[in-house]
């Protein structure tokens, strides 16, 4: 905005124009927020970004009052987080903002990506936003596995032992690798500590650079939006896009509705279901980690739970870990698997919409019979929508092509 | 100016500046990567475990644990030792041929120093669960009693040989051992004192 600019001369112009002389305060400002044009019919499905952000906000602050008191030693770690729970003032507040934070983390974010799936936001030009966001997500995977052992508690344990025994599926290195990671022959109190590490300055660390450079590039290329339309194509005398509206004061006041609503549900279930029916906290993990027994049902978390049921349809170690890890890998790949020249499903054919709706369901079958025990019918199950999920992936340069699409507008159009 | 640049000169200094940085950087890397291995302490708590036998009733299993990791002493009956012979077609290694799953006395039909005492790994080869010592034969699918995986369905039998068509791709290990007496096992070494 020129507001700043037409202040020089009073007392706070000059202050600024002392700043933005040794800084681009200003410049940075209005490149960024108050001159970024985003597309004015962005819909509901575009909140999930900025609600990523205050998700990963509420998880440092609330990261950094948990390791006031948590102790990452096997000897003290179970005890110190009943020690948050019970006798720290407003602790067990702190920490169930964080338990709760980890599986929203995971909501918003899928629905995030889903919304990329929807409108192909990981087209060209987006397709590095859309692998840093990749990144972030495999990131963000580290971060949730390292934080889940942190407890010490009997799921901490046995679902760490299976996810670092993968690692040992890999041909020649594989023994060598588990021990590296572990530290030990065994999970023990060194893998805790260094897994602490991990938690809260290597990832967090990691996090922070990329979600910074998924900003940059984002605000290189501009926003997609709903149609899959390129708004700076049509600007007005101004230079500014017709179709678009500044990010501040525009889309940030929208955006504070969304939080608004975000926040109600989250602390609805901080307040009222902290566990979530052992979705989100796992009751095996309210007993204390013991090397002598694994649970009688082991499952991770949910939202690991889709993968994790590919990794058990397949009655072969390394083929399984192949399979899961190509399961995570897949979608980094979709800029160049999709060959539809129309970004939005509003413009494609029968056959991308049938095909994403499939992964839909395939995605969140898989979720499901994760959770189930590894038997019979489910095991059956996971192998149908399995496949279903990797030809999603790997039909796509297919499918995509032959799919009839419908003329793309010139400009954004608004439905309903 | 730029023709008194020696441009081969300036090119050979830039690649030798960024080999030899380079190599020092790696070279730093490896104190790093080497903290993470087992430190002194832990490789010494891996030191052997004598474990008495002699309370064990046929039959029977403890559990206990060496270098961190869960293992299965079973005092197997002579019935259990003649069901190993029967399920042999439905191993993926009835004759103990992956070298790294044993110490070389244990490649036998009973996997193990004295047919009588099974000595095991309690990791399940896959994800290294602890699979479940389940020694009665079965009314399902003709088990034959042995070892069963709760966390992905791998079935082991009585002397922790592997059955087909499970995710894990292979028998149970044995750890080395050796009898100190009749009644008395060492674990972790196959010769010496403890």
């Amino acid at each position: 905005m020129a507001r700043v600019e037409s202040e020089v001369g009073t007392r706070s112009g000059a202050f600024m124009k002392w700043i933005d002389d040794r800084f681009p305060f200003t410049e940075t400002m209005k490149y960024h927020i108050t001159e970024y044009y985003a597309s004015k019919n962005f819909n509901w499905w575009y909140i999930f970004g900025v609600l990523a952000m205050v998700v990963l906000v509420i998880q440092i602050l609330t990261g950094i009052f948990l390791t006031m008191n948590y102790k990452p030693s096997a000897t003290e770690a179970f005890a110190s987080v009943e020690y948050i729970m019970r006798d720290v003032q407003w602790g067990w507040l702190i920490r169930y903002m964080h338990s709760t934070g980890a599986s929203f983390f995971f909501i918003v974010v899928y629905l995030h990506m889903f919304r990329a799936m929807l409108y192909g936001s990981y087209q060209k030009p987006r397709e590095l936003i859309w692998i840093i966001g990749m990144l972030i997500f495999f990131a963000l995977f580290a971060e949730a596995f390292a934080g889940y052992l942190l407890p010490w508690g009997q799921m901490s344990y046995w679902g760490a032992q299976v996810i670092i025994s993968l690692a040992g599926a890999i041909p020649f290195v594989g023994d060598a690798l588990v021990e590296w990671i572990r530290g030990d022959y065994a999970i023990s109190d060194i893998t805790l500590n260094r897994f602490f590490a991990f938690h809260v300055i290597l990832i967090p660390l990691a996090l922070a650079g990329l979600v910074f450079l998924h900003i940059v590039a984002l605000h290189h290329v501009g926003s997609n939006n709903p149609d899959g339309v390129d708004i700076k194509k049509k600007k007005g005398p101004d230079g500014v896009p017709l179709d678009g509206v500044a990010f501040h004061p525009y889309h940030t006041t929208k955006d504070l509705v969304g939080i608004a609503v975000f926040l109600m549900l989250f602390t609805g279930v901080v307040f009222f279901a902290p566990d979530m029916g052992g979705f989100f906290l796992e009751h095996a993990n309210f007993e204390p980690a013991n090397m002598m027994a694994t649970p009688e049902h082991i499952a991770p978390v949910w939202y690991f739970t889709p993968f994790y049921a590919i990794l058990r349809a397949v009655p072969d170690k390394l083929w399984g870990a192949i399979l899961m890890a190509g399961s995570v890998l897949l979608p980094a790949f979709l800029p160049w698997l999709d060959r539809s020249r129309v970004k939005s499903i509003r413009y494609r054919g029968w056959i991308y919409k049938m095909a994403l709706m499939l992964f839909a369901i395939s995605f969140v079958t898989l979720g499901w019979l994760g959770l189930q025990p590894a038997e019979g019918i489910y095991v059956m199950m996971a192998r149908v929508f399995s496949v279903i999920y990797f030809a999603f992936f790997l039909l796509m340069p297919y499918y995509t092509t032959i799919d009839k699409t419908k003329p793309v507008p010139d400009r954004v159009v608004y439905h309903g | 100016m730029t023709d008194d640049v020696d441009r081969n000169r300036r090119h050979f200094l830039t690649v030798a500046t960024a080999v030899t940085g380079g190599a020092g950087l790696i070279a730093a890397t490896i104190p790093f990567v080497a903290s993470m291995k087992p430190s002194a302490r832990a490789q010494a708590l891996g030191a052997p475990v004598e474990v008495p036998v002699g309370m064990l009733e046929p039959g029977e299993m403890i559990r206990v644990m060496w270098r961190g990791k869960l293992v299965y002493v079973v005092r197997r009956t002579e019935e259990m030792l003649s069901r190993l012979a029967s399920v042999t077609e439905h191993l993926r290694d009835p004759d103990s041929e992956v070298v790294e799953q044993q110490p070389e006395f244990a490649v036998n039909e009973y996997r193990s120093l004295k047919p009588e005492y099974l000595v095991l790994e309690g990791s399940c080869t896959h994800l290294g669960c602890a699979p479940l010592p389940e020694f009665q034969v079965g009314p399902a699918d003709d088990w034959q009693g042995g070892f069963f995986c709760p966390c992905h369905g791998s079935r082991f039998d009585l002397a922790g040989r592997v059955y087909k068509s499970v995710p894990a791709p292979t028998n149970l290990r044995v750890p080395p051992y050796r009898f100190l007496r009749e009644d008395l096992i060492m674990i972790g070494a196959e010769s010496g004192a403890a």
